[in-house]
């Protein structure tokens, strides 16, 4: 157990080095900020509806990690194959489970980092008014745990191919698929069709619908379960995607 | 002697090709095995079966006695393995690069320290120490990964085409590396360049479409071209029958061939009975008594046409 804890470490202080190692780490950061600002403060009228809170801000995310999430994971695993330092990196004295777990929680801090920058907005609307901080705070979280999911589905997705470029599209129109599958929009179309357990599944597996009721406060466990097996689910697959594919 | 490296029927299947069928070995300790074989004829896909990077379809590979897919963690702290064009990490300094490697392999802080300087003075590394490896020349760069391979001093090394794209003082230094080593180790190393064998390695083991076809110390091999140990010489047409006769009468002379005439000079080549070395002295005797004959030598023939006469003839009755 120690071990593990100390390679997965090893592993995911690696990473979340490298990702500040190249350009990337900064282009991402400030332009994370500018879109969640931007989103917050023009679409979502954060100032205009007069309300001591930060749902216009998070109201976005979704969105913005669709595009963002997978350009953090895109390299995880294609870049490794790549380069063919998967090679090196299998055959140090370490599991499989450890490097998984170590890049993605690498990430997975990247982002944090991210979300962490945009304090700002919260001191801001802190000074305008008498927000309810404990929705704030249940948003940061539920805003964590999904972009974790993004993140886990774009690992796995990355362990795939040897092609970022790939990696980031294939990723991002699952995560797309993920966000959509609440719309009323496509439900209608599934109910047309399709007996009404089936539209349940599918709209239970909505980022949107989870997110929302975690943005409005309310941090329920099915929300909270919904999230974590999914980044449990596609951990799992994304171990067996590198096992199958290694050594292509 | 210990042996350290096991490999017992190891098969690999890609899709419809056969890439090893069936390869079985011993390296022992304080051997230095040359693993040879043209390009695709499975020597890196055996090395990394060996390393336990890739599950072999049947068969097992074991590294100082320990199952590499029973025992996978075990089996690779045994191990110090430089895969095939020595991948790194880029975008890290050569130093945060093995530092991270030391730690990976459960060094605390100031034996990994200790530990890269070892392996940086043994690969001469310091000079490009601060540097992003992608910014290294070809060189450096397989320095590093070798510096990875010997960092925590292990039993069990091998090395897919260490040498490979070095200029000759870098192959050198490398090829040194490695005899230093090579006491208290297993070592393996793929390669296609045979000379190497001849410099560092105790034994050579020559693959083709996934089987051993040869395996023997460099000497042994060379033993198996037709024309090894044999005398040649030249001497003008008009004596050539005459000299021929008087090399015949040698008792160690099986045979006398006539190979070929050119610029009124006929080639000679007189060839031992089966496996004899002719004695030197013979080629000196020939020397005095035969004034006419030029360039009088014996021929050992290369590892090259051993290489290619065994890669060869055996791909049209291979059944792969």
């Amino acid at each position: 157990m120690h071990e593990f804890v100390r390679n997965t470490s090893i592993i995911a202080r690696r990473e979340f080095v490298a990702y500040f190692s190249t350009p990337l780490a900064t282009v991402f950061l400030i332009i994370f900020i500018a879109l969640t600002g931007a989103f917050a403060f023009y679409v979502g009228g954060f100032f205009e509806r007069g309300q001591a809170d930060l749902a216009p801000f998070f109201q976005y995310h979704p969105w913005l990690y669709l595009l963002l999430v997978p350009a953090v994971a895109m390299r995880l695993w294609a870049e490794e194959r790549k380069s063919g330092t998967i090679e090196l990196l299998m055959t140090l004295p370490i599991s499989p489970w450890e490097a998984i777990l170590g890049k993605f929680l690498a990430a997975w801090a990247f982002i944090g980092v991210a979300l962490l920058l945009t304090l700002p907005m919260w001191i801001t609307v802190n000074v305008l008014g008498n927000p309810d901080n404990g929705v704030i705070l249940a948003g940061y979280v539920g805003s964590f745990l999904m972009a974790g999911a993004f993140l886990a589905v774009g690992s796995c997705i990355s362990a795939l191919t040897k092609n970022q470029v790939i990696a980031f599209i294939v990723a991002a129109t699952l995560c797309f698929l993920l966000v959509m599958s609440g719309l009323e929009l496509v439900l209608n179309v599934l109910r047309a069709w399709t007996p009404g357990f089936l539209v349940t599944a599918v709209s239970s597996m909505s980022f949107l619908s989870h997110f929302d009721r975690i943005a409005k406060g309310v941090l329920d466990l099915s929300s909270i379960v919904f999230y974590v097996s999914l980044i449990a689910f596609a951990l799992f697959a994304n171990r067996i995607f590198v096992e199958l594919k290694k050594a292509d | 002697m210990a042996v350290l490296i096991e490999a017992s029927d190891l098969e690999k299947r890609f899709g419809e090709i056969l890439a090893v069928d069936g390869i079985t070995l011993e390296v022992k300790r304080g051997e230095v095995l040359g693993f040879l074989g043209p390009n695709g004829a499975g020597k890196s896909t055996t090395m990394k079966m060996l390393t336990g990077f890739l599950e072999p379809d049947a068969g097992s590979a074991r590294i100082a006695g320990i199952d590499v897919l029973d025992e996978p963690k075990q089996a690779k702290r045994q191990l110090g393995y430089l895969p095939e064009g020595a991948p790194c990490y880029g975008d890290m300094t050569a130093r945060g690069f093995l530092t991270f490697i030391a730690e990976i392999r459960g060094f605390d802080r100031d034996e990994a320290k200790r530990r890269v300087a070892a392996a940086v003075e043994k690969t001469q590394l310091s000079s490009v120490l601060e540097q992003k490896i992608e910014t290294l020349s070809k060189g450096f760069k397989r320095r590093v990964a070798i510096a990875q391979a010997i960092l925590h001093d292990p039993q069990v090394l091998i090395m897919d085409e260490p040498t490979d794209g070095l200029d000759p003082n870098q192959k050198h230094q490398v090829r040194r590396l490695i005899a230093d080593m090579a006491a208290d180790k297993a070592i393996i190393v793929s390669t296609h360049i045979l000379e190497e064998v001849e410099a560092v390695c105790s034994r050579a083991v020559i693959i083709n479409r996934g089987r051993i076809v040869a395996d023997g110390t460099a000497e042994d091999l060379m033993r198996r071209l037709p024309y090894h140990n044999t005398i040649a010489m030249h001497v003008p047409a008009g004596r050539a029958e005459a000299v021929a006769k008087a090399l015949s009468e040698f008792a160690a002379v099986a045979k006398v061939e006539t190979v070929g005439t050119a610029n009124g000079r006929v080639r000679l080549r007189a060839l031992p009975h089966a496996g004899a070395p002719i004695p030197s002295e013979l080629a000196s005797l020939i020397r005095a008594r035969l004034i006419e004959a030029e360039e009088v030598h014996v021929e050992r023939g290369n590892l090259d046409e051993v290489f290619r006469q065994i890669t060869t003839s055996d791909a049209g009755t291979s059944h792969a």
